[in-house]
C-alpha cells in the first residue's frame, strides 16, 4: 500500500494519529505526479512550494493539537478554472496565458483555511467548453484507464489527476455535465451541488446560470468530506444561496430501505451502449435488492434538453467571455491598428475553435430578430425542463440515471464533429438546467475495463440524501478499490 | 436552417472576431448543423410558460450600501498587457 493509494479520509486519520505528516503526503503526491503525469497529462501547473509550505504550515497545526479542519493536510488539486492568487491561472486558453489572479476564489480560500495542501492547476476544455479535454489550448488529458481514451471534460484533469492518485481530491465545476461524465469515465466520484450551494466567485465564467463547482473524490465519504468545506453562503457570489449548511457525513451509511427512486424512461432511450446500459441496469437491481422501491417515471421534456442548452449556455458564454478583449489581462494583439482591431485580432488569436464557436452560436441566438426565437424561447423550455424535475420529485426521493451513453471514447474520434461531442452530455445537462444536485458514482466496468457511472439526480439542497445513497450502492461495491492501471509509487 | 457566408460575418463582427475565410466557411456549416438540431424547440407551444433565468434566483439580491476595499490599483493593473500611470492604455481612438 503506496500513501497516495490512500483516499482523503484515510489520509486523514493517519495525519490525526501522527502516523504520517502533511509533508509526507505531500511530497507523496509530487512523486507521483512527478512519476505518471508525463503519461496522463493531468496537470497545467504544479506548485509544489506552495504545496509543501501548506504542508508544512498544517503540520504544526496537528503538533499544537489544533488542527484547522477534519481533511488538514490533505494535499488536493483544482481544476485551472479556478482563481489562485499568485499562481497562473488560464482556464485551458491562450488567452489567459500568462495571467496571475490577484486574488484567490471563495472555494480557494475556504480550502487554505480548512488547511489542504494546493498541489497544483489542472487542464480543462477552453474555458470549460467541452466533453472530452481536447478543447484545452495546450494539451489533451488521457484517461488513466486507456491512454488513448478521453477522461471526458471539462474537468478532465481534475477526474485523471484523482484517478491516477496524484492527488487526495480535486475541485472541477459542472455547467452541463463537466464533473459527472469526466467522474464516470474515469472510476471517481463527481459531485455537482445545487446551482447556489457552492459559491462562484472567482470561478471564470462560462454560463453563469448553469456553473457550478463541485468535489471530485475516489469515494463518497471523501466527496460528503469535501463538500463540508466548501458549501457556505458567500456574500461575494449574488447567486449563492444562504441556506444552512448540514452535516454531510451524518446520514452516509443509512442504507436505502425505504426510499423511492426514480427510473426516468426518457433516459433509457437509443444511442446508449450496451454494456454501460447493462451495467446501469444491474445497479437498478442493486439498488432494489437493498430495499429501496424503483418507481418509473417521466421526464417529458428531457428530449428538449440539449436544444435548450446549447442556445442557453452559449449565449451566456457570448456574455461572459467578452471580457477577454485585451486591455485588462491576458494576452493582447501587438499589431492592431485602432481599439475595434485590437480586440478583434485579440480574440481571434487567443481562443480556440469551440470557444469561438459558442461564441458565435451565442451571439447568433442573442441578435436582433433571433432573441425571441431561440433565447426566450429556449429559457421558457428550461421552464417545462425543471417543472418535470420538481414534479416528480413529490413522488421519489431521487432519480437513477446513467451517467453517459458510452464509457471513454478514444482522443480524436468526436473532435470535428460538434452534435456528435454535443450528445455526450444528453444525460447531465438536464440538472444543470433545473438547478438540482446530481452526482455520479462509479457502478461497474465494460469488458474492455472501462469504468461506468451510475448518475443519481436529487431534490434541491439535498446532496446529503443523494451522498448516502451513493454510498449505500459503494459499501456493497467497492469499485474505488479497483485502480488505474499505471504503474505503481516507486515501480 | 442554413447561415450565410454573409450572417457568419455580421455575427462574427458582433462578437468582435476577426475570422479567417477558413474559419467563416466551417462556422457557416457547423452553426447551421447545430441551428437545425435546436429547431425542435419550435414545435413546443410556450405562449403561457414564463421563462426561466436562473433556476433558484427568485428575486434580484442587494446588499447594504456601504463602502469596503477594493483591489488598489497596483493589483488591478498588474496584468495589464499595457498600461500609464494608474490607467490601462488602449490604441489611440480620436485622431
Amino acid at each position: 500500500m503506496q500513501l497516495t493509494d490512500l483516499t482523503m479520509l484515510e489520509l486523514a486519520r493517519k495525519l490525526a494519529s501522527g502516523e504520517v505528516s502533511s509533508v509526507e503526503a505531500t511530497r507523496a503526491s509530487l512523486e507521483r505526479i512527478a512519476q505518471v503525469d508525463p503519461q496522463v497529462r493531468a496537470f497545467l501547473r504544479v506548485d509544489a512550494e506552495g504545496a509543501l509550505a501548506a504542508a508544512e504550515a498544517s503540520d504544526q497545526r496537528r503538533k499544537a493539537g489544533a488542527p484547522a479542519s477534519a481533511l488538514d493536510g490533505v494535499p488536493v488539486g483544482l481544476k485551472d478554472l479556478f482563481l489562485t492568487e499568485g499562481v497562473e491561472t488560464t482556464a485551458g486558453s491562450r488567452v489567459l496565458e500568462g495571467f496571475v489572479p490577484p486574488f484567490d476564489a471563495t472555494v480557494v480560500r475556504l480550502l487554505k483555511e480548512a488547511g489542504l495542501p494546493l498541489v497544483g492547476k489542472l487542464n480543462l476544455d477552453e474555458f470549460a467548453m467541452g466533453s472530452s479535454n481536447e478543447s484545452s489550448a495546450y494539451f489533451p488529458t488521457r484517461n488513466p484507464w486507456d491512454l488513448t481514451r478521453t477522461p471526458g471534460g471539462s474537468s478532465g484533469g481534475s477526474a485523471a489527476a484523482v484517478a491516477a492518485r496524484e492527488v487526495f481530491g480535486a475541485l472541477g465545476t459542472d455547467t452541463g455535465g463537466s464533473i459527472r461524465q469526466p467522474a464516470a469515465f474515469t472510476n471517481t466520484v463527481g459531485l455537482k451541488p445545487t446551482y447556489g450551494r457552492v459559491s462562484r466567485y472567482g470561478v471564470i465564467a462560462y454560463a453563469s446560470s448553469l456553473d457550478q463547482p463541485g468535489p471530485m473524490t475516489r469515494t463518497v465519504a471523501d466527496a460528503a468530506a469535501l463538500l463540508q468545506v466548501l458549501a457556505r453562503h458567500d456574500p461575494l457570489d449574488s447567486t449563492s444561496a444562504s441556506v444552512e449548511t448540514p452535516d454531510y457525513s451524518a446520514a452516509l451509511e443509512e442504507g436505502v430501505k425505504g426510499l423511492r427512486l426514480g427510473v426516468p424512461r426518457e433516459y433509457f432511450a437509443q444511442g446508449m451502449d450496451e454494456e454501460v446500459e447493462a451495467s446501469i441496469r444491474a445497479a437498478l437491481r442493486e439498488y432494489e435488492r437493498m430495499g429501496a422501491t424503483l418507481v418509473d417515471v417521466s421526464l417529458p421534456h428531457t428530449q428538449y434538453a440539449l436544444a435548450t442548452y446549447y442556445l442557453i449556455a452559449p449565449a451566456e458564454a457570448s456574455s461572459n467571455l467578452a471580457r477577454y478583449d485585451g486591455i485588462r489581462y491576458g494576452q493582447r494583439a501587438k499589431d492592431a491598428r485602432g481599439l475595434k482591431e485590437l480586440y478583434s485580432l485579440t480574440r481571434e488569436r487567443g481562443f480556440g475553435p469551440e470557444v469561438k464557436r459558442r461564441i458565435m452560436l451565442g451571439t447568433y441566438a442573442l441578435s436582433a430578430g433571433y432573441y425571441d426565437a431561440y433565447y426566450l424561447r429556449a429559457q421558457k423550455v428550461r421552464t417545462l425542463i425543471r417543472e418535470d424535475f420538481l414534479r416528480v420529485f413529490r413522488d421519489v426521493d431521487a432519480l437513477l440515471t446513467p451517467a453517459s451513453p458510452v464509457a471513454a471514447f478514444k482522443l480524436g474520434e468526436k473532435v470535428d464533429d460538434p452534435l456528435s461531442m454535443y450528445l455526450m452530455d444528453v444525460y447531465t445537462l438536464p440538472c444543470n438546467l433545473a438547478g438540482v444536485p446530481g452526482l455520479s458514482v462509479p457502478c461497474g466496468f465494460t469488458k474492455a475495463g472501462l469504468p461506468v457511472g451510475l448518475q443519481l439526480l436529487g431534490r434541491p439542497f439535498e446532496e446529503a440524501l443523494l451522498l448516502r445513497i451513493a454510498r449505500a450502492f459503494e459499501r456493497e461495491h467497492e469499485h474505488f478499490r479497483r485502480f488505474a492501471p499505471l504503474p505503481a509509487q516507486g515501480a | 436552417m442554413a447561415l450565410t457566408l454573409e450572417q457568419v460575418r455580421h455575427v462574427a463582427s458582433l462578437a468582435r472576431l476577426a475570422l479567417t475565410p477558413e474559419e467563416e466557411q466551417r462556422f457557416a456549416t457547423q452553426l447551421s448543423a447545430v441551428l437545425d438540431a435546436v429547431a425542435q424547440l419550435q414545435s413546443l407551444d410556450v405562449e403561457t410558460v414564463e421563462p426561466t433565468s436562473h433556476a433558484t434566483l427568485a428575486a434580484s439580491l442587494l446588499r447594504q450600501d456601504v463602502a469596503r476595499p477594493s483591489l488598489p490599483p497596483e493589483k488591478s493593473l498588474a496584468n495589464a498587457p499595457a498600461k500609464v500611470g494608474t490607467s490601462f492604455a488602449v490604441p489611440k481612438i480620436i485622431e
